[in-house]
């Protein structure tokens, strides 16, 4: 099974597991659920594609070399470099400052020196994974990281504490790592403790591309381009009534030829949730395939203006806005309809003193309501907490939805 | 028996990279590269190739791009028109069969190099529709029933520009690097591949005045690696000695694309200027 051609069935999550060695120095299976602890999303599949890569000798005990192939095997995404170097760094320097003076990953070396039978994975092999459940090292690793900010003020890096299992080996210590001149001689340890992608990072953990597929749904598809795509049908029929001589029917392809305007309540009581509706932001835009998109903003309700930027400063006015979109636009709003009363039911109620609205809010709304044919409404908070008086006026107007997934799609279903 | 990478003439590869690509070839797993535009990505490609002495096939992705179209595409139309007007046998569907890039790699006998350039262009399923082929490595022409494996499983290089996120089942069989932008040392060494000519001054002076440039904060497009080339060859025809200009960097519409970055840059320059000082080049 190993070192041949890939079984059948997809490319081979290797059967075989981590090496017996390896066991024995539990610096490899630390560092795997390090990575996993600090949301480096590394799954066993990858885990043991790295082991046999190992196992094959490509790392050729050399620590960059072993650096370069746990990272092309085990990170996905260049988002999570800058944690991977860190846990490396830590490892590796940190597998303790000992086995630094002692040169570089001696443990490593010698593991890496030894030819290693894959072998099968046994229950034992498996339990032994399975004992580290991931929630309670998690908790471990984070009551770790809180214990560190207190003993060294400022260090918020985890990097070098004194290890009990499985968070590392002996204490090392932040100066252990300590980034190297410039230069050729770098370790592979030192090259990770420099945190070159640091400016990768995003903590986004919910997915983009998640709500990009769910919002795929939202389509309707016609043929109102140029006529470019064989019809193959019309082509026979054609064919047929002309007595046999080939007569070529084209048509246009299938478009899908939804407009979607999302606006979006932004500051105030939206700033908690202002990642989530920028992810939502970021998959829409992202969204290729509707005819048109646009976005707007406004804050807590929709008065005579709605704006192109988050910061309120290049407006349109609402009634130049309903001129403008056709009433077949799909409209999501997203806000926590979550305001002062009179905010919605008082002529110059909005928060904003600027606006100086004659109209009352809920007229404005009435009025987006009455132009568009479909609208949904995804509202941050929490169902449970919708009795809320303005949650339930604006509610009472729109379809209104939870912003999860589940509620998007919900959303998506009312808007076709 | 085991094939190594390690850069070729005119490829310079981080450590990290071959070690990838080595991963990649030994593990028969497809290789997915991303990176700012112009770090050569799509190069790589070529690049191992070469350097194995393996044919390359190329498959440029676009927004409309299917998943089967790599593989093969039925061309419906000229069979028509054949039935119609051509002499050939329209009964033989096989000549219809026009093979992508990938369905060719299959077919070839030899170890080969295959090339997915800009995965992400294509529809959010694409690379899902793909896991199928590249993990059985064979495929099967609808029309006509035959199906074809590969003999010798081909290096698969694919790129991607970050427009779309990936599916996971994806990235899990994928081996992955993200080529980051070289820094000064690696690409003195790059320079030197393609301008082997020009003196180390000039090198020196324009890898200093690029590196400053890209650290300005408020550019919307980074000069990259390709700019950087064209420019010093324009240096070097245009004879410009950097030397001597102090004040401005000239052929600045190499480096530099977008109305708004040169607009920029004239505010650093006069920031600078007013700072009176000759001050530093300094990144």
């Amino acid at each position: 099974m190993f070192g041949l051609t890939p079984p059948p069935g997809p490319i081979a999550p290797p059967t075989h597991t981590v090496p017996a060695d390896a066991r024995r120095e539990p610096l490899f299976l630390d560092f795997f659920y390090t990575l996993r602890g600090v949301g480096v999303p590394v799954g066993s599949w990858e885990w043991l594609t790295f082991i046999e890569a190992l196992a094959r000798g490509l790392a050729c005990a050399d620590m960059k070399r072993t650096y370069a192939l746990a990272r092309a095997t085990l990170v996905k995404d260049e988002k999570h470099y800058d944690a991977f170097d860190q846990v490396f760094a830590f490892h590796f320097a940190g597998a303790g400052a000992e086995v630094l003076q002692r040169g570089l990953g001696d443990a490593l070396k010698a593991w890496l020196d030894t030819p290693i039978p894959p072998p099968q994975l046994t229950e034992e092999e498996r339990a032994l994974i399975e004992q580290y459940d991931l929630d309670t090292l998690r908790e471990m690793f984070e009551e770790r990281l809180r214990t560190q900010k207190e003993r060294h003020d400022g260090g918020s890096k985890w990097i070098g504490t004194g290890g009990t299992s499985p968070f590392g080996h002996g204490g090392a210590n932040p100066a252990g790592i300590r980034v190297g001149g410039q230069g050729g001689g770098k370790t592979a340890v030192q090259v990770a403790a420099q945190r070159r992608f640091r400016e990768y990072r995003k903590d986004v953990t919910l997915d983009i591309r998640q709500l990009g597929l769910a919002l795929r749904r939202l389509r309707r598809l016609g043929r109102p381009g140029r006529a470019t795509e064989v019809d193959i049908e019309g082509t026979i029929d054609a064919t047929a009534k002309n007595a046999g001589d080939l007569d070529i029917k084209l048509m246009p392809p299938r478009e899908n030829r939804l407009k979607v305007c999302l606006l979006m309540d932004v500051g105030g009581s939206m700033d908690p949730y202002a990642d989530l509706v920028s992810r939502l932001f970021s998959a829409a835009h992202g969204a290729t395939h509707f005819r048109e998109f646009h976005a707007f903003y406004f804050h807590n309700c929709i008065y005579d203006k709605v704006f192109r930027d988050a910061a309120m400063y290049d407006g349109m006015s609402t009634r130049e806005f309903l001129r403008w979109l056709g009433p077949e636009t799909r409209v999501v709003y997203v806000g926590d309809a979550h305001m002062a009363p009179y905010e919605l039911t008082a002529p110059y109620g909005a928060i904003d003193h600027w606006h100086m609205n004659p109209d009352t809010g809920l007229t404005w709304l009435q009025r987006l309501r009455n132009h568009f044919s479909h609208h949904a409404w995804l509202n941050p908070i929490s169902e449970r907490y919708w009795g809320h008086p303005t949650i339930r006026m604006v509610g009472g107007l729109m379809p209104m939805f939870e912003l999860t997934l589940e509620g998007l799609e919900k959303a998506i279903e009312s808007l076709q | 028996m085991l094939e190594q990478f390690s850069g070729t003439e005119s490829y310079i590869a981080s450590v990290e990279l071959q070690e990838a690509v080595n991963v990649a070839l030994t593990l028969q797993r497809p290789l997915l590269v991303k990176g700012e535009p112009g770090t050569g990505k799509t190069l790589l490609a070529e690049a191992v190739a070469k350097a194995l002495g393996r044919p390359l096939f190329r498959w440029h992705v676009k927004s409309t791009s299917k998943a089967q179209e790599g593989l093969y595409v039925y061309d419906a139309v000229q069979r028509l028109h054949d039935s119609r007007f051509g002499d050939k046998d329209v009964g033989d569907i096989r000549q219809y069969i026009r093979f992508g890039g990938l369905g060719q790699a299959f077919l070839s006998n030899a170890p080969s190099v295959v090339l997915i350039d800009e995965v992400d262009k294509a529809d959010l399923e694409f690379p899902n529709d793909l896991l199928h082929e590249l993990d059985r490595m064979s495929f099967t022409v609808t029309e006509t029933g035959d199906v074809h494996t590969a003999a010798v499983r081909p290096l698969v290089i694919i790129t991607s520009n970050n427009e779309k996120e990936l599916p996971d089942a994806f990235l899990r069989r994928c081996i992955f690097h993200f080529i980051a932008f070289p820094d000064a040392e690696l690409m003195a060494q790059i320079v030197k591949v393609h301008h082997p000519a020009v003196r180390q001054t000039l090198v020196d002076e324009a890898l200093a005045r690029f590196y400053w440039l890209r650290g300005l904060s408020d550019l919307r497009k980074r000069p990259s690696t390709s700019e950087l080339i064209d420019w010093l060859g324009a240096l070097e025809r245009g004879g410009i000695d950097l030397a001597t200009i102090t004040d401005r960097v000239p052929l600045l519409g190499t480096l530099l694309k977008k109305e708004q970055d040169l607009e920029a840059l004239a505010r650093h320059q006069a920031r600078r200027n007013q700072g009176g000082g000759t001050g530093g080049r300094g990144r």
